[in-house]
């Protein structure tokens, strides 16, 4: 959806020049511990982003850093352009609206049903009716195959299904830009998959950037456009590009270790 | 964004029984959006036809604008021609017709039959619960007792702070204002009869024998109790319970032992502390409203207080701190695995700590009655 759903017979609207997202040298401390610094990249509309490293390499932190959960202590973050980092009230509510984020446990608000789950964001950013919010629900529930289960309160469901539900929330207000902590994180190997599947399917159907903080290995190579990787003691990216090519090329040990699982092939769906 | 922005247009051109209507703009769900309803006026079309001229951007507000359009055509018999628009919207429009029809079933309604044959088995359960409970830290104690150095002393230590010195500040405060009260009340009847220094009689006695022990029943089963429940609950939702059983540790032995000792044993300290206070407070009182002097004032309190009355305040003390300590320890093992689990295990631990109490402090009533005490 979005910038990339340009119609074929409507008129071509002019790409924004700057890119989805863009950061310029990120400082991110936790007190007086630097966890990383000078960190740098783009990330283009439409991608499949990948921040991947070893455990404790400031992955997360990153992540919380980009969706302004904490406050770097220099550099900048900008989406399509617009400063982030030091937006005002204003400007930084509009720019929320852009990004949809699924958390690592889901973060479902349980004392919600499902429907009321993905339907708040639409109560906050939208003027629609309830009878309109609750057709996006069922679309949004659609979508990541969980037609029918609007009255179920996240207790009532497995660790994939919270998932599936948590990412429906995190598209509800169509944003531009979805971001994933750990998608796979306690889901088995068959279940991970899917939810692969289903982030593939929602690209190619919405155009939706997508930048996933993650380490598993057959996700990064089944769905990676390109990959940044931090390292714990660099307290910064060490390599950045295509994952494949980056494991069959790159000098850097601590790359080639991480993406070959040291040494051993990795096989992917 | 730096972009002007454009809105969502619907513009709808009348041919005889046939409308068209052409979607253009940007269609963003947070922006405003045209209504169905007023781009078909007053117009009843046997057929629509939908046309994308100019369409800039879409996102669900256009699927579900379409949708409304099939629903409305579906209504009235009215053809609907949707060929135009690309094969992504008109698959997502099917996606939530769908999603629509599409119902698991989920019964969260329950009739009043049903609701009291519920609460009757769930008062049964928990009641044989609290009993397991008991008999598991009974058990527990025993295995201490034979091994004293399995017990985390430090824990016990910690929470004898916690319960104990932090918590004296609000015990003070409300057992003085307690004992004021007491004498106030008192006051106003024995001043009539020329009985001002029976005051000290009746903030004595019901100090000792009721207040004292029930008012810091009460204050721990708040702070204390409730802490317990939350931290334990805590615990359970990160895992952290599992871990110990899976490493052969009973949570028992390793968190609730060493909270049951800790009040335990602050419970009569603190009730005895409190009972002191509310001496002061009613002593003030009779100072400063009824003129008595407080030497005047100690010795009908020495003469009216007996050990009895000392023993009666701290065997209800410690059977107090027992029971806040097992109801907030079992509310905790028993929260459900989420924050609101957590928050619910706190509210029924203050709930069942002051319903226990009540229940302890009637069969006492009785009890001492019975043996003269």
């Amino acid at each position: 959806m979005n910038a990339n759903h340009e119609p074929k017979t409507g008129k071509p609207e002019p790409e924004p020049a700057a890119p989805a997202i863009e950061v310029e040298g990120l400082e991110c401390r936790y007190g007086d511990t630097v966890v990383l610094s000078g960190i740098t990249f783009a990330v283009r509309e439409g991608e499949l982003f990948f921040v991947i490293g070893g455990s404790g390499c400031g992955k997360t932190t990153l992540l919380r850093h980009l969706i302004g959960l904490m406050k770097p202590v220099k550099g900048a973050v900008r989406y399509f352009g617009e400063n982030f980092t030091d937006a005002d009230l204003a400007v930084r509510r509009n720019l929320l609206k852009t990004f949809g984020v699924l958390y690592q446990n889901s973060a479902l608000w349980s004392s919600m049903t499902l429907r009321e789950n993905v339907a708040l964001p639409l109560e906050q950013y939208t003027t629609l009716s309830r009878r309109e919010r609750d057709e996006i629900v069922a679309l949004k529930l659609g979508q990541v195959g969980l037609a029918g289960f609007e009255d179920y309160f996240p207790a009532e469901l497995s660790g994939g299904m919270k998932k599936r539900a948590g990412l429906a929330r995190a598209l509800a207000l169509d944003p531009r830009i979805v971001f994933f902590d750990e998608p796979s994180a306690a889901l088995d190997p068959v279940m991970s998959r899917k939810l692969d599947e289903l982030i593939l399917q929602i690209r190619e159907t919405l155009g939706t950037t997508m930048v996933i903080v993650s380490h598993e290995l057959a996700s990064i190579y089944a769905l990676a456009d390109r990959v940044i990787m931090l390292d714990q003691d660099a307290q910064g990216i060490i390599a950045e590009g295509q994952p494949r090519k980056l494991a069959a090329t790159s000098d850097d040990p601590r790359v080639t270790e991480f993406l070959t699982r040291g040494g051993e092939e990795v096989r992917t769906a | 964004m730096s972009m002007v922005p454009t809105y969502a247009r619907a513009e709808a051109t009348l041919e005889g029984d046939r409308l068209t209507v052409n979607l253009g703009g940007a269609w963003r769900i947070t922006q405003p959006l045209p209504a169905w309803r007023k781009v078909l006026g007053e117009s009843r079309p046997r057929a629509v036809r939908l046309r994308m001229d100019g369409l800039e951007r879409w996102d669900s507000s256009l699927v579900r604008f379409v949708h409304e359009v099939q629903s409305w055509c579906r209504t009235t018999d009215a053809a609907c021609d949707t060929t135009a628009l690309p094969e992504t919207v008109r698959r997502l429009v099917e996606q939530l017709a769908r999603a629509q029809e599409k119902r698991v079933p989920s019964d969260h309604s329950r009739n009043f039959l049903t609701d009291v044959g519920l609460a009757a088995t769930d008062l049964w359960r928990q009641t044989r619960d609290f009993a397991d409970f008991v008999g598991e830290c009974t058990l527990s104690a025993i295995g201490l007792v034979r091994r004293p150095g399995r017990f985390r002393w430090r824990d016990c230590f910690a929470e004898m702070q916690q319960c104990g010195a932090m918590a004296v500040p609000i015990v003070s405060l409300s057992s003085f204002l307690v004992g004021l009260t007491l004498a106030y009340t008192g006051a106003i009847i024995l001043r009539q009869f020329g009985g001002d220094i029976w005051v000290a009689d009746i903030v004595g006695l019901s100090t000792f024998r009721e207040m004292g022990a029930v008012m810091t029943g009460v204050v721990i089963a708040g702070r204390t109790g409730a802490a317990f429940a939350a931290q334990i609950g805590n615990m359970k939702t990160g895992e952290e319970i599992d871990a110990l059983e899976t490493l052969g540790i009973p949570p028992v032995d390793f968190l609730v032992m060493p909270r049951l000792l800790a009040l335990t044993l602050m419970t009569p300290l603190l009730t005895m502390y409190a009972n002191c206070l509310g001496i002061l407070g009613g002593m003030i009182v009779s100072a400063s409203v009824l003129a008595i002097p407080p030497s005047a004032y100690w010795i009908e309190t020495q003469t009216i207080i007996d050990l009895s009355d000392i023993s009666v305040s701290l065997i209800k003390s410690v059977v107090f701190g027992m029971l806040v300590a097992v109801a907030g320890c079992l509310r905790g093992l028993q929260a459900e695995r989420s924050a609101a689990g957590v928050g619910r295990a706190a509210t029924s631990a203050v709930v069942t700590s002051i319903l226990l109490m009540i229940v302890a402090d009637a069969i006492f009533a009785v009890l001492f009655n019975v043996l003269g005490i």
